[in-house]
């Protein structure tokens, strides 16, 4: 010690060095950076197992979701074109927009297998922009939701209030433009109930469409949408509205019209009775009548079942290749010769 | 007198001493640190942040989403995170201002006895005036800038201690004005007078003012005064009872508070590649808009026309073009993620802390831990190129201590290395053998020490040189001690008896004459003798003409070797007449006004020749414990080192041969660049460079020496060509540099965009530390002035190894990670927005709500993230087993343009494959739009979980509950929201989790996501092994890693061939664009050179 450094700090230098030492870090497993950790490196037995265990786990899967596909029976039926008379093929628009044309238009179905019930009853739209940005945010929740809000139509432009300012209920083009085709089933004549209730979702019913909500001003302009809606009935028992205002993602989409609740027997002919009002015309949109069975996995989709397989046998096969590569050209993992500081260029730079 | 006078024009301020004339023209004694005050911090802090691009950016974004018709999700999206990182940088300025605050309150209510106006009172620091005596009491602060008026010291001296300003810990000698000698203590309360002095400046050594006291103290003539005559703030009064004296400066006017500038912030290498990385996303982002903004204004006019049920009306007002490209940059505005500023802020502080914690960085020797003082440059720290370090006190102790010597040929020390414990010499002494006392005389006398006795009889000695000290010392240890000095007179206590000397003259050391020397007379034998000290080179070619000195020389070359600093001592006895005529021209020679150096140097001269040599003094200025292994360690990380000294050439060499810095020959080879003029300058650098050019394919150390004049002509004039060396050159020493000349080497280094970390201990080192990237201050034993200019301040050399090995290298690499993290995972989503457009209709419509989005950055994603900064690639051990593998980060190789393509690829990749799955999972029946949106962000979240767990490299526990906490969370979080009957996804979550094909769905994102990425790096680690991958193998294996030396016998032998892969590059500085999965040769070529040294 220097003797300055000595006089300097004189007899402070006790105290001094006693608080100093409170300075020194505390120790813990945390502030040291000392926690114990666990360091999987990728050796190949690991890979290889994981690859294994993952082949063998996606392969049944991707097999029981096929399998529960393919039992799902399901008629599609395309009726957009042939719901036109011949005299309109060329001018459908015209067709589907004029108030004279009788739009009934009947299609026979084959069942192709027996089909259990309850045998859902869908239409599907294809080319059909639900998710554009504009027709999507056009709607008021609010005003679906409680009585109280039925000015709130902020969000809904243009279809927000009638010409002299009333509000529409429901307002917004999402409502405006609801699908108004309907089916009627019929089997060898007879008729064949379709219960339309209990399509919507239970929780939309109970807390989204208020039961003192009822529409006014709806489909009263000049431009008509879609369907108009029972003004005596509120909105949370307007189901197909309900079920509408779900808006798909897809362009392609399926939204639920009713169930079938008798089975329906393999090469039974169904009669259906078609009122063809909704404009798909105008945008070569498709309309679809699907009935469907169900199983665990949803609908008809062989997407999910043929994938898992598809990454199963290509795991395996990764997992297979591994080992091969594995046996046939063994690398030690670690060795410290292959470190490039280590590496002797002259000589062995292609070792293994 | 005449420089004075000169400048007289320039000088701008008039002081009256004890005077309130100047109170109201100069601010008082209130020194204020601080950023902001109450009123001006909102809207002044408010102005720093928006300084910033991404908040103006972001805050734009903000604003923009408050247009209804274009926002795709509600404003609160970016308006919460925005309002909360405004919150936190603001809180956090506060903070640090308020600590700011707290500091300057106490400096400014220190209680100081001041004369104001003939009435000695004590008052607070801050109400001190220009023109106040301050009274000061030894051990006080200096409150402010002073003009020496007054000292307990009869001769007007006193001692100060100025550590706290330029870091320099040896007492400096302060005398009062030859105008005020002699004036009573009483009479200093009514002293009157004026002191002329420039405008405040921040230049510490100089003060070029007059004074001029008034009747009836003087006879009223102008006194000048200079650096020697104050006593500025900061500083301590030291040994000496009382000093007084004229506040000159005040408040932040002084000469530490002008020089106290705000340090430029530093912006560390990885933020550089952020902010740039930042940058291409935004302009891929404009991209991105441009494109999708055309084709959705095309897809509008030719599809969306048609679908009746959009209604677009035929005439839209005058933005209507824009509506769809804002919408999208919107939609994209999540590209550059808004929490990365925080995330970066959050981990660098954590950075800071772990440094600040580590225990094993903890100097017990002087009770200091370590510090980060700069908590947003860590980072840097593991990209470092240059470490340009200091000598004395960093590399060394700083603690001299006599060790060996050499009396009239005669070795004494060399067997046990301390000549105090050589019973030859101890005998020596006893026998009182003449040679040998003279040696200890020289030692004890020849100086310029002050012996005092402390309280309980021990003799203290205050020395302004190091060495001085060290020598007194040892003599004392000897048992020649000298006890006292009173005036002229020295008291030496030799073997119990008392002997007195008197000094007649003292012939002052400069560093032109390289010696110093003594006349004494002894009191008892009154016989008069000349004892003189110096370098070797400044006293050999003295000694008498009979005398041998070849025994001198080989001590001195023996000495050196073990880079001991030597001193020569030597003697002679004068005749009294010799004596009294030397006498008379040397008073005159002190007392000339012109050229009055050179006057003395020439007198002194004469009186020293003819010397005696007694003998060579070797004084250890011992290397820090782990010196050599440091620098070692870390020139094998590809770091390169400079030695900057103001220190002589010889010795600053030892030191470099010592610490490893520099090879003895042959394997070493010095290039020394020195010269009087500038055209030997000159030709020794071209000289110096052809050498270089040539051995640079040799694995030959090679080094180039630079002294301070020769700096400063190449510096001047040859800059190119001394660039060039320094590119070629991985070693190299500077010695007698200045601190601006320090400075200016590290600003030279930097424009060759290097990583430049500065390393020192004293205020000489200021300058350099803070021009550095990286600024290290040693602390402890020296003044703390270069710790508080420091970015880091460590108690040793070594800890340098582990702050940049261990804290800057993991620094690196977890923020490596975290922000390319941050983008892929904004990216990712941001990317199936921009799918789910094309499904849209390029609309702009957003798939995901707006809580979804908000919570993605904010909850989903940042926590993972942020835990990650426990993740250690390689434990710390295998790290300093192979320092090599720091040339990974110090080449950026972690985030650079390439690796940010695979994390962009990566992100591009992943969105596809959740889009996809998604859709055709959730087709028909199943499409709705909320479900849907669900099922895309659970297999985003998924995706970045096992994202995050194949990253790491090392799970803790808290890295395990963050990211599968994480997990639940969202869960969770979307249970709740999914219980809510107003939200917009009331129901859905519980409807998801109850379908199988929900998790089929998410199962399937992740195989098909992480499974090809899981893959490729099996079969790179495993057949492309990269050095980090083979050490985590060699780890995990438990194998003894093997260092270089056991894996091939003869290190040298492969080094030597391996070292031409080195000359086509000598310094790659850019391995980023080398391809990442194999080491190629010359992206290590720097570790390679390594070896060959």
């Amino acid at each position: 010690m220097a003797p300055k450094g000595a006089t300097s700090s004189g007899g402070g230098d006790d105290a001094s060095a006693a608080r100093r030492n409170s300075d020194k870090p505390k120790y813990s497993r945390f502030t040291q950076q000392e926690l114990p950790a666990c360091k999987p490196i990728l050796t190949p037995g690991l890979v290889i197992t994981a690859f294994i265990f993952i082949g063998i786990i996606f392969v049944p899967i991707g097999l029981a979701s096929l399998s529960a596909s393919e039992r799902v029976v399901e008629i599609v039926d395309r009726y957009d074109k042939d719901c036109i008379p011949e005299n309109y093929s060329k001018n459908m628009v015209e067709f589907i927009q004029s108030n004279e044309t009788d739009k009934s238009c009947s299609r026979t179905l084959t069942v192709p297998k027996l089909m259990k019930s309850p045998v859902y009853v869908y239409y599907q739209l294809d080319n059909f922009y639900q998710n554009h940005r504009r027709y999507v945010k056009s709607r008021s929740d609010k005003q679906l939701m409680s009585n109280t809000y039925a000015h709130e139509t902020s969000t809904c432009a243009p279809e927000d209030t009638t010409a002299n300012g009333l509000p529409i209920v429901p307002c917004g083009l999402v409502a405006w433009s609801l699908f108004n085709d309907t089916y009627g089933f019929s089997v060898n004549n007879k008729v064949l109930e379709v219960n339309k209730k209990n399509i919507a979702w239970k929780s939309d019913q109970d807390h989204k469409f208020g039961s003192d909500v009822f529409p006014k001003n709806f489909q009263s302009g000049g431009l008509i949408g879609g369907a108009k809606l029972d003004l005596s009935k509120p909105l949370s028992e307007q189901e197909d509205l309900i079920v509408w205002m779900r808006t798909a993602a897809l362009p392609t989409f399926r939204k639920l019209y009713g169930k079938i609740e008798v089975d329906l027997e393999a090469n039974q002919k169904i009669t259906v009775l078609i009122q063809n009002n909704y404009n798909t015309y105008g945008f070569e949109g498709k309309k679809k009548l699907v009935l469907s069975t169900t199983s665990w996995i949803g609908g008809k989709n062989d997407f999910l079942g043929m994938a898992y397989l598809t990454i199963g046998g290509l795991c395996l096969f990764l997992a297979l290749g591994f080992l091969a590569t594995y046996v046939i050209k063994p690398r030690p993992l670690g060795d410290p010769s292959f470190l490039s500081w280590n590496k002797n260029p002259s000589g062995s730079f292609n070792l293994g | 007198m005449s420089g004075s006078l000169d400048s007289r024009s320039t000088m701008k301020r008039y002081v009256y001493i004890n005077d309130d004339l100047s109170k109201d023209l100069y601010c008082d004694n209130h020194i204020s640190n601080r950023k902001y005050n109450v009123l001006n911090f909102l809207p002044k802090n408010l102005w720093e942040q928006f300084r910033r691009f991404m908040n103006i950016y972001f805050l734009l974004i903000a604003c923009l989403e408050l247009w209804s018709l274009i926002t795709p999700v509600s404003p609160a999206t970016t308006w919460g995170p925005l309002i909360l990182i405004f919150a936190v940088s603001a809180t956090k300025e506060a903070w640090d201002d308020y600590n700011r605050y707290l500091l300057d309150k106490q400096a400014n209510e220190k209680e100081v006895w001041v004369v104001k106006q003939g009435v000695k009172k004590l008052i607070q620091a801050q109400d001190i005036h220009v023109g106040d005596i301050v009274w000061l009491h030894e051990n006080d602060e200096v409150p402010c800038d002073l003009v020496l008026l007054g000292t307990s010291d009869i001769q007007g001296v006193c001692y100060v201690e100025t550590a706290a300003l330029d870091g320099e810990t040896d007492l400096k000698t302060r005398v009062i004005p030859s105008a005020c000698a002699g004036i009573a203590s009483e009479m200093l309360h009514k002293i009157k007078g004026v002191i002329e002095c420039p405008n405040p400046d921040n230049d510490i050594r100089r003060f070029d003012a007059n004074l001029r006291l008034f009747p009836p103290f003087t006879d009223n003539d102008l006194c000048p005064l200079t650096i020697n005559n104050t006593m500025l703030q900061s500083c301590y009064l030291r040994n000496t009872g009382w000093a007084c004296g004229a506040a000159v400066y005040t408040g932040n006017e002084t000469k530490l508070g002008m020089s106290r500038g705000v340090p430029e912030p530093k912006l560390t290498a990885v933020d550089a590649m952020i902010d740039k990385l930042t940058q291409a996303i935004f302009l891929f982002q404009i991209v991105v808009v441009v494109v999708l903004g055309t084709a959705g204004n095309v897809w509008k006019e030719i599809e969306a026309r048609k679908q009746w049920y959009v209604l677009y009306p035929n005439e839209g007002p005058w933005y209507e073009l824009l509506v769809i490209p804002l919408r999208f940059e919107l939609l994209c505005s999540i590209m550059i993620p808004i929490s990365l500023k925080v995330s970066l802020d959050i981990v660098k502080s954590l950075y800071a802390n772990f440094i600040d914690w580590d225990q094993e960085m903890y100097d017990h020797e002087t009770s200091t831990p370590s510090h980060a003082t700069n908590t947003a440059i860590s980072e840097d720290l593991g990209q470092v190129d240059y470490i340009l370090t200091d000598k004395t006190g960093t590399l060394t102790e700083n603690k001299m201590i006599f060790r060996r010597c050499c009396i009239n040929g005669i070795f004494y020390g060399n067997e046990s290395g301390d000549a105090l414990k050589d019973p030859l010499l101890i005998n020596a002494v006893a026998t009182n053998s003449p040679d040998v006392i003279l040696f200890l005389m020289v030692m004890a006398i020849c100086n310029t020490v002050i012996p005092t006795k402390s309280k309980n009889g021990s003799i203290i000695y205050k020395a302004q040189s190091q060495d001085e000290d060290a020598l007194v010392r040892a003599a004392a240890h000897l048992h020649l001690a000298f006890v006292n000095k009173s005036g002229n007179i020295l008291e030496i206590n030799l073997n119990g008896a008392v002997l007195l000397y008197e000094i007649l003259e003292t012939l002052e050391f400069t560093y032109e004459r390289k010696r110093m020397s003594v006349v004494v007379k002894n009191c008892q034998t009154g016989k008069i003798i000349l004892l003189s000290k110096g370098a070797d080179e400044a006293i050999l070619p003295l000694a008498c003409s009979g005398q041998q000195i070849g025994a001198f020389v080989e001590a001195v070359e023996q000495y050196s070797q073990l880079g001991l600093r030597t001193l020569c001592l030597a003697w002679r006895e004068l005749k009294e007449d010799e004596y009294q005529e030397w006498s008379s021209l040397f008073k005159e020679a002190k007392t000339t006004l012109v050229d009055r150096e050179r006057r003395l140097a020439e007198v002194c001269q004469r009186l020293e020749n003819n010397l005696e040599i007694l003998g060579i003094t070797a004084i250890e200025d011992r290397l820090q414990d782990g010196v050599p292994e440091t620098i070692e360690t870390l020139r094998k990380a590809g770091i390169n080192f400079w030695m900057l000294t103001g220190d002589k050439q010889n010795t600053a060499m030892q030191i470099a041969v010592l610490c490893h810095f520099i090879s003895p020959e042959p394997k070493g080879q010095l290039l020394l660049i020195n010269g009087q003029t500038e055209d030997e300058v000159s030709s020794s650098l071209k000289k110096a460079l052809l050498t270089m050019r040539i051995t640079t394919s040799e694995p030959k150390d090679v080094a180039f020496v630079v002294d301070g004049w020769a700096l400063e002509i190449v510096l001047n004039n040859y800059r190119e060509a001394f660039t060039e060396l320094a590119i070629l050159s991985r070693t190299a020493i500077c010695c007698r540099v200045t601190p601006s000349q320090k400075a200016q080497l590290v600003k030279l280094l930097k424009s060759l965009d290097y990583r430049i970390l500065a390393i020192g201990d004293g205020g000489n080192d200021v300058k350099m530390i803070q021009q550095a990237d990286i600024g290290v201050g040693i602390s402890g034993r020296e003044g703390l002035q270069a710790a508080r200019a420091a970015d880091y301040s460590i108690g040793k050399f070594r800890f340098l190894k582990r702050l940049i090995l261990v804290h800057g290298r993991y620094s690196y690499n977890r923020t490596a990670f975290l922000s390319q993290y941050s983008f892929y995972k904004s990216l990712l989503i941001c990317f199936i927005q921009i799918f789910f457009s094309f499904i849209s209709g390029i609309s702009g419509t957003s798939l995901f709500n707006s809580v979804s989005l908000m919570a993605y950055n904010v909850f989903y994603t940042s926590f993972p993230v942020l835990v990650s900064v426990l993740d250690k690639d390689l434990s710390e051990r295998t790290v300093m087993q192979h320092p090599e593998i720091f040339s990974y980060c110090q080449a950026g190789r972690l985030l650079n343009p390439i690796t940010f393509a695979g994390w962009f690829g990566r992100s591009l990749f992943h969105a596809l494959v959740v889009f996809l799955i998604t859709i055709h999972a959730y087709a028909y029946e199943k499409s709705e739009m909320e479900e849907l949106s669900m099922v895309a962000l659970s297999g985003c979240i998924w995706l970045q979980a096992f994202v995050v767990t194949m990253e790491t490299n090392s799970f803790t526990v808290p890295q395990h509950l963050a990211i599968w906490g994480n997990l639940a969370a969202f869960y969770v979080i979307n249970f709740i929201f999914s219980a809510l009957p107003t939200s917009e996804m009331y129901m859905i979550m519980f409807q998801l989790c109850r379908q199988p094909s929900y998790w089929i769905a998410i199962f399937m994102t992740v195989a098909v996501g992480i499974g090809p990425v899981l893959a490729l790096k099996y079969f790179r680690c495993t057949y492309r092994p990269t050095a980090i991958d083979i050490l985590q193998q060699a780890e995990h294996m438990g194998r003894r890693i093997l260092s270089l030396g056991n894996v091939n016998p003869h290190p040298r032998s492969l080094d030597e061939e391996v070292a031409p892969l080195a000359i086509t590059q000598p310094k790659n500085c850019s391995p980023v664009y080398e391809p990442l999965l194999s080491d190629s040769p010359t992206a290590t070529s720097r570790s390679i050179c390594n070896n060959s040294i």
